[in-house]
């Protein structure tokens, strides 16, 4: 199929291109682990030998914003360490995805207080919601999957954002 | 000699025990507010005591306890019982705030609660921050919290809410869920 359409011109190079890019994005998902409440304690179990989140090509946690590719929100954010959390974020280099994992970070949980950012949501676009308190290993390897599933199916070149990337370099 | 003989004998003569009272092999000492800085020093360097370690430093708000009861509560008959007895006795509400300072001997390994009762109109206790550097952070807490001020404390800004943060979130009066005090997200690149 890709070889008749590079014959008759016109996108062959870009699907091609596309599905590269996908395919070394989905094979390397660098987290940037933002543990803060005991979910991070999951988090961790998750990242070492037992569950090996490795497997997924996740081998590599970023504890710096810039060279990460999801963002692990685990545990409570209160509303002191909000700016901080935003500017992460923020640094983040732009295909990006938030894994929000459990209860906290999803939707305050058990905090409903004058003290707690009610759900991540409010501040930074959430991909991926994690439910429990908190989750176990395999909900968050579950999480990374759909962020592959979700990779594989993203346009990185004809999406409008990314595209304008391109042309600007 | 008991711990209780000894600090009357320590603190008896000049005055500075309002109340002293024991609950469980406890003992707590009420002594006034402006005598805090003397009580404290009487209570490290008496050879007898010797309390050279401040273990914490907090705050209590009594808004609850100093409402008139309409129908008395099976599950509060500890302290708050006590408490309304007092007030019975004395007449007038004690005051709000409390401050409370709990002593340890480490020598001997015995403890002491030493409280000051802070009114509403005056909210300022000395710091202890020359006695024990310990008393740093909790103040700071207290203050946080409570809005309580602790006088020649050398840095004294709320230590857990952010700066703008505009109430005392502690106080009874405080709703859980705040009062829609805003946190600004921007920052400077």
């Amino acid at each position: 199929m890709g070889k008749i359409q590079a014959y008759n011109g016109g996108g062959w190079i870009a699907t091609k291109l596309e599905w590269l890019i996908n395919w070394g994005r989905k094979r390397s998902p660098w987290p940037l682990p933002f543990g803060t409440a005991c979910c991070g304690i999951e988090m961790m179990c998750a990242l070492a030998a037992g569950y090996d989140m490795a497997r997924f090509g996740a081998e590599r946690p970023s504890f710096s914003p810039r060279q990460a590719d999801v963002l692990i929100q685990a545990g409570t954010i209160n509303l002191k360490l909000a700016p901080v959390f935003k500017k992460i974020y923020d640094q983040m280099a732009e295909p990006k995805c938030v894994i929000s994992m459990g209860a906290c970070a999803s939707s305050g949980g058990v905090f409903r207080t004058y003290a707690t950012l009610q759900g991540i949501d409010k501040l930074v676009p959430v991909d991926i919601y994690i439910p429990g308190c908190p989750p176990r290993p395999e909900a968050l390897l579950q999480a990374l999957l759909m962020f592959i599933e979700k990779t594989e199916k993203s346009q990185p070149i004809t999406h409008k954002k990314y595209s304008d990337l391109l042309v600007g370099t | 000699m008991d711990l209780k003989k000894r600090v009357e004998q320590c603190l008896g003569p000049e005055n500075f025990v309002v109340a002293m009272t024991e609950c469980q092999g406890d003992l707590s000492v009420e002594v006034p507010k402006r005598n805090i800085l003397d009580v404290m020093h009487l209570l490290r360097d008496t050879p007898d005591l010797g309390f050279n370690f401040l273990s914490d430093v907090f705050g209590v708000d009594n808004l609850d306890l100093n409402k008139p009861k309409k129908k008395p509560k099976k599950k509060e008959e500890g302290e708050g019982a006590e408490v309304e007895e007092e007030s019975k006795e004395k007449g007038p509400l004690p005051p709000r705030f409390e401050v409370v300072y709990l002593l340890l001997c480490l020598e001997r390994n015995e403890r002491l609660q030493v409280k000051v009762r802070v009114e509403e109109s005056d909210m300022e206790v000395d710091s202890l921050y020359l006695i024990w550097k310990a008393s740093d952070w909790p103040e700071r807490e207290a203050f946080d919290m409570y809005g309580i001020r602790f006088k020649g404390h050398p840095n004294l800004k709320r230590l857990l809410m952010w700066d703008e943060f505009s109430a005392y979130p502690l106080r009874k009066d405080y709703p859980l869920e705040g009062q829609g005090e805003e946190r600004h997200l921007i920052y400077d690149d």
